[in-house]
């Protein structure tokens, strides 16, 4: 796939349905890749229904917000706030008391713009929806994060926007997160697996995040926790997003049979973080 | 002790949810992504055999017009089996009472 290797890269987080995670994953992303050292500022893009700024626990440093930017009533520096556990993420929150028509497309990037010469990685989180707020978001990616959960409804509803992206004139790459993976019942084939899903929507999966408490808990403490099981699946995604060619980790179904039969008699098996073990 | 075998064999639940709800979905989405309904998608076919067999005789009951999916592309398969005896260039004379309507 070609990525635009330039000096900085635009990328917005997505989904169709509400609810699916798109704030936890752009929080979450933004931090693994400052931690690694990358320049990242990540733009929240819910006018109206903002929360990037409560998961990464910078609520009370709000001064200015894109509104203010986009209507000329302060810097664009002035807006950004800077996370003090990662010194390298800076966050733009959205406005509060505003909606979408506050923004358009066009002013989105421009905003973009005014940032890429000083970020590596600008992450826009999108909100929920087909509508202005999805469009504002989108405008100005380079490429596309679909996060997408292991249920009818949410799969559908990526497979929509992944067509809507398609229609787009920039047509930026598309790749797949699955988040919220239950081990234990895709075991059972309770639940759409994550091939299932990469199956159906015949896009390239980025990466595999499975349900864990610890999402909630560093929510509720508005700071990132990188070295839960979730935590390490956010970390693999941001070492992809640097091209890093980190391993998928295996389901049963495509495991071999001796595999299966050490597994079976040892109890355990690849370790290896995988979302498919129990 | 079965649950034992179908894991070894690597065996999977073919009734669990999560295969009905892939099945469910791929079929869905062949109508989502194409904007057809299924109603519209049959009166389509109907339509494409009763104008084929207004110049070729075609085996009725062995057509088969599909969407499919192919990555994220839609495609029209039809399978249209041409009678053996055709005569060719021939349209049939009662073009008018063409038999495709009792096909669907």
């Amino acid at each position: 796939m070609a990525i635009r290797q330039s000096a900085s890269r635009v990328i917005t987080i997505t989904s169709g349905k509400g609810g699916v995670g798109k704030t936890t994953v752009t929080a979450n992303l933004s931090a693994a890749l400052a931690r690694m050292g990358r320049r990242v500022v990540c733009i929240d893009a819910d006018i109206g229904l903002r929360n990037l700024d409560l998961i990464l626990g910078v609520e009370n440093r709000i001064v200015n917000d894109l509104v203010d930017v986009v209507e000329g009533r302060c810097d664009l520096a002035h807006a950004l706030i800077r996370h003090k556990a990662y010194p390298e993420l800076f966050i733009l929150p959205a406005a509060q008391n505003r909606d979408k028509t506050a923004v358009s497309p066009s002013q989105m990037i421009r905003i973009t713009d005014a940032l890429r010469p000083q970020f590596e990685f600008i992450l826009i989180d999108s909100p929920a929806g087909i509508e202005r707020g999805f469009k504002n978001a989108v405008a100005p990616a380079d490429e596309v994060l679909i996060v997408t959960n292991p249920e009818v409804s949410a799969v559908r509803d990526a497979d929509r926007i992944i067509g809507m992206i398609e229609l787009l004139e920039k047509r930026p790459p598309s790749r797949l997160i699955i988040n919220r993976v239950k081990a234990e019942m895709v075991k059972r084939r309770e639940m759409l697996s994550a091939e299932d899903v990469t199956d159906i929507l015949s896009i390239e999966l980025i990466g595999v995040v499975p349900e864990d408490e610890a999402v909630l808990i560093a929510g509720n403490r508005g700071m990132p926790e990188p070295n839960s099981r979730a935590g390490q699946a956010f970390t693999e995604i941001a070492r992809r997003l640097l091209g890093e060619n980190v391993p998928h980790s295996h389901t049963d179904a495509s495991q071999g049979f001796f595999k299966r039969l050490t597994r079976l008699f040892t109890g355990s098996g690849t370790r290896q973080g995988s979302v498919f073990d129990e | 002790m079965s649950s034992f075998w179908e894991r070894l064999l690597g065996r999977r639940n073919q009734s669990g949810s999560g295969t009905v709800a892939k099945q469910r979905l791929q079929l869905l989405l062949v109508t989502d992504r194409s904007q057809l309904s299924p109603e519209t998608i049959q009166r389509m076919k109907d339509e494409i055999i009763a104008v084929i067999s207004k110049y070729v005789p075609i085996a009725h009951d062995k057509v088969e017009i599909n969407l499919e999916q192919r990555q994220r592309d839609n495609w029209l398969v039809a399978d249209i089996p041409l009678l053996r005896n055709a005569q060719h260039g021939a349209p049939p004379e009662s073009s008018a009472e063409s038999p495709t309507a009792e096909d669907a």
